[in-house]
């Protein structure tokens, strides 16, 4: 049983929460709720860090030079994400190395939908429209999230993600509209990327396991499955405006609700990617592991010149 | 031969081969700071390779865009200097090419800031402000690099036994820069090159490295005569629009 002072300053910190009162660092917190941020946010945080790799692929081959830098200040965008969140997961306490390091060791889960290839151009334009705006349905509700750091931070991240959208999205425009090679060459990229971009909202509710906890916290404000529906309603008719397919045949319109009924996606799928079996996964950790152990040296001599200096200062 | 266009494309090339070079490391950095930093740096540099190339465009009146310039050139067409092709290698080696490339870069915007011709003398004012910061950076690295741990100063000098072989052919000069300098279009290549010798000579002085005693000059960029390193460039740069010609992205 829990003390009673304990019990006291759960039930004022609820309290809080219901009144929509933010939840600052220095606040006492239940340590459920702390660690429960920290993994959502150092997942995020990762998930932004892993995400530069299958689009910075791509920069070099970038098909002109608008594109080349759009595409690169898409992605400095995704690390700067990552900086923000790395900081946010300190103000719970939280140590940045150690949460990298947890990463790296597979500990630490990161989208699972960056563990897939990209492997033409299009990609680009799928990941945008579709990666980003899976993203930015997820994350508008984090804006009012009840951690003060965590929601302020969201505000900037979904301005730059409802950019990074429109860039995908136009660039998918413009295959569509294009030579029959580059409206095949969309179409490819919507027909891989559709199903992991609904995999992104998670499991069923019914199988979802912080959900509920989550919603009474306010730290998430819809369920996945809501979230999904709500991802599927806006896409499908962009899809339908520039000559788009989408890979399911069981998707079908709702005139009474209003929205699309869609087909059984493939759980087992996202189970294997999610355990490390996806095609990059191996890829995307090796990389961040080796950037990681390429800079060792540069650290280490970083640190070693602060110090010196520091003494000469003192001297 | 049209030496405006000339001179114009081997300002371009610079900045595009040197940014084509830092945007290999975006994902890749040795902290996410650095990886913030680098990338930046890319981008100021396509965006200066996007203005020098519009620009050589519109001298050359063959209706050639940036775009056509910076994807369908021949090898031999392009007019870098060979030390902006070279390999990233460590970050060692990335900053002291991107260092020793600043303190060149810098003095010459300074000048050419004030070039007759008012096109490029906007477009260096504008660089001017990104370069500064760049030499900034990449000085401070050399320096923290140099004067860091044993390990980080053997690299720092291994990185500039490497590359110095490579910095007459910024300096290189021929008829094309004469006939600019004449028409007061390009500044005077022998004060820039006191002043990057004065830069260079200081950091290098603070990191505790030394200039090799090889005097060995490579050069030929100036002239399109590149390393093997320029085709593999070239392969993924002019990828897309070798492979899908004639369409629009």
């Amino acid at each position: 049983m829990k003390d009673f002072d304990t019990a006291e300053l759960e039930r004022k910190f609820q309290e809080k929460i219901d009144k929509d009162i933010k939840i600052e660092p220095k606040d006492w917190m239940p340590d459920d709720y702390r660690q429960t941020l920290i993994r959502q946010i150092s997942q995020h945080a990762h998930s932004e860090i892993v995400g530069m790799l299958p689009e910075g692929n791509w920069i070099t081959r970038a098909p002109n030079l608008r594109r080349k830098a759009v595409l690169l200040a898409k992605v400095q965008d995704e690390a700067g994400h990552g900086l923000y969140l790395y900081s946010a997961t300190e103000t719970l306490g939280a140590d940045r190395e150690q949460t990298i390091d947890d990463l790296h060791s597979g500990k630490a889960k990161y989208s699972s939908i960056f563990n897939y290839p990209t492997v033409s151009w299009a990609d680009m334009g799928a990941i945008g429209w579709l990666v980003d705006g899976a993203a930015i349905m997820n994350q508008v509700p984090l804006c009012r999230c009840s951690y003060g750091p965590y929601a302020r931070a969201m505000v900037r991240v979904c301005k730059e993600e409802s950019f990074h959208q429109r860039q995908g999205f136009e660039i998918m425009m413009q295959l569509a509209g294009g030579t029959p090679e580059q409206k095949a060459m969309a179409q490819d990229a919507l027909n891989r990327f559709w199903w992991p971009s609904l995999m992104m909202f998670g499991p069923n509710d019914a199988e979802s396991k912080h959900t509920a906890q989550s919603v009474k916290w306010k730290i998430k404000r819809h369920t996945n499955d809501e979230l999904r529906q709500q991802f599927v309603d806006v896409t499908v008719p962009q899809a339908e405006m520039i000559g788009l397919t989408i890979p399911d045949k069981d998707l079908k319109f709702n005139a009474e609700t209003g929205k699309y009924s869609y087909g059984e996606i493939d759980w087992t799928e996202f189970w294997e990617v999610v355990k490390g079996n996806g095609p990059c996964n191996k890829e995307r950790v090796d990389a961040r592991r080796k950037a990681k152990e390429n800079g060792e040296w540069v650290r280490e001599a970083a640190n070693a010149f602060a110090q010196k200096r520091a003494l000469k200062k003192s001297a | 031969m049209n030496t405006l266009f000339e001179y114009t494309i081997r300002l371009a090339d610079d900045s595009l081969i040197l940014g084509h070079r830092m945007s290999e490391w975006c994902g890749h950095g040795p902290i996410l700071e650095e990886d913030i930093a680098l990338t930046n740096i890319a981008l100021d540099l396509v965006g200066q390779a996007t203005s020098f190339l519009a620009y050589a465009g519109e001298t050359e009146g063959k209706k050639r865009d940036a775009d056509a310039l910076a994807f369908l050139r021949f090898d031999r067409e392009y007019k870098n200097a060979l030390l902006v092709e070279q390999p990233n290698g460590d970050f060692g080696m990335t900053m002291m090419r991107q260092f020793l490339f600043d303190a060149f870069r810098k003095p010459l915007f300074e000048r050419l800031q004030h070039s007759s011709d008012k096109q490029l003398a906007a477009i260096a004012e504008k660089s001017l402000k990104e370069t500064k910061y760049h030499l900034k950076h990449s000085s401070e690295w050399v320096i923290r690099l140099g004067d860091g741990t044993e390990e980080s100063n053997g690299r720092i000098q291994d990185a500039l036994n490497t590359l110095w072989r490579y910095t007459p052919d910024l300096f290189y000069a021929d008829e094309v820069d004469q006939e600019m300098q004449q028409q007061g279009i390009a500044p005077d290549m022998a004060a820039v090159y006191a002043d990057w010798n004065a830069t260079v000579q200081h950091v290098f002085q603070e990191a505790t490295i030394e200039i090799p005693s090889n005097n060995w000059k490579q050069t030929g960029g100036r002239k399109g005569l590149h390393s093997e390193h320029m085709g593999h460039i070239l392969a993924e740069l002019q990828y897309m629009q070798r492979a899908y010609p004639n369409m629009e992205w």
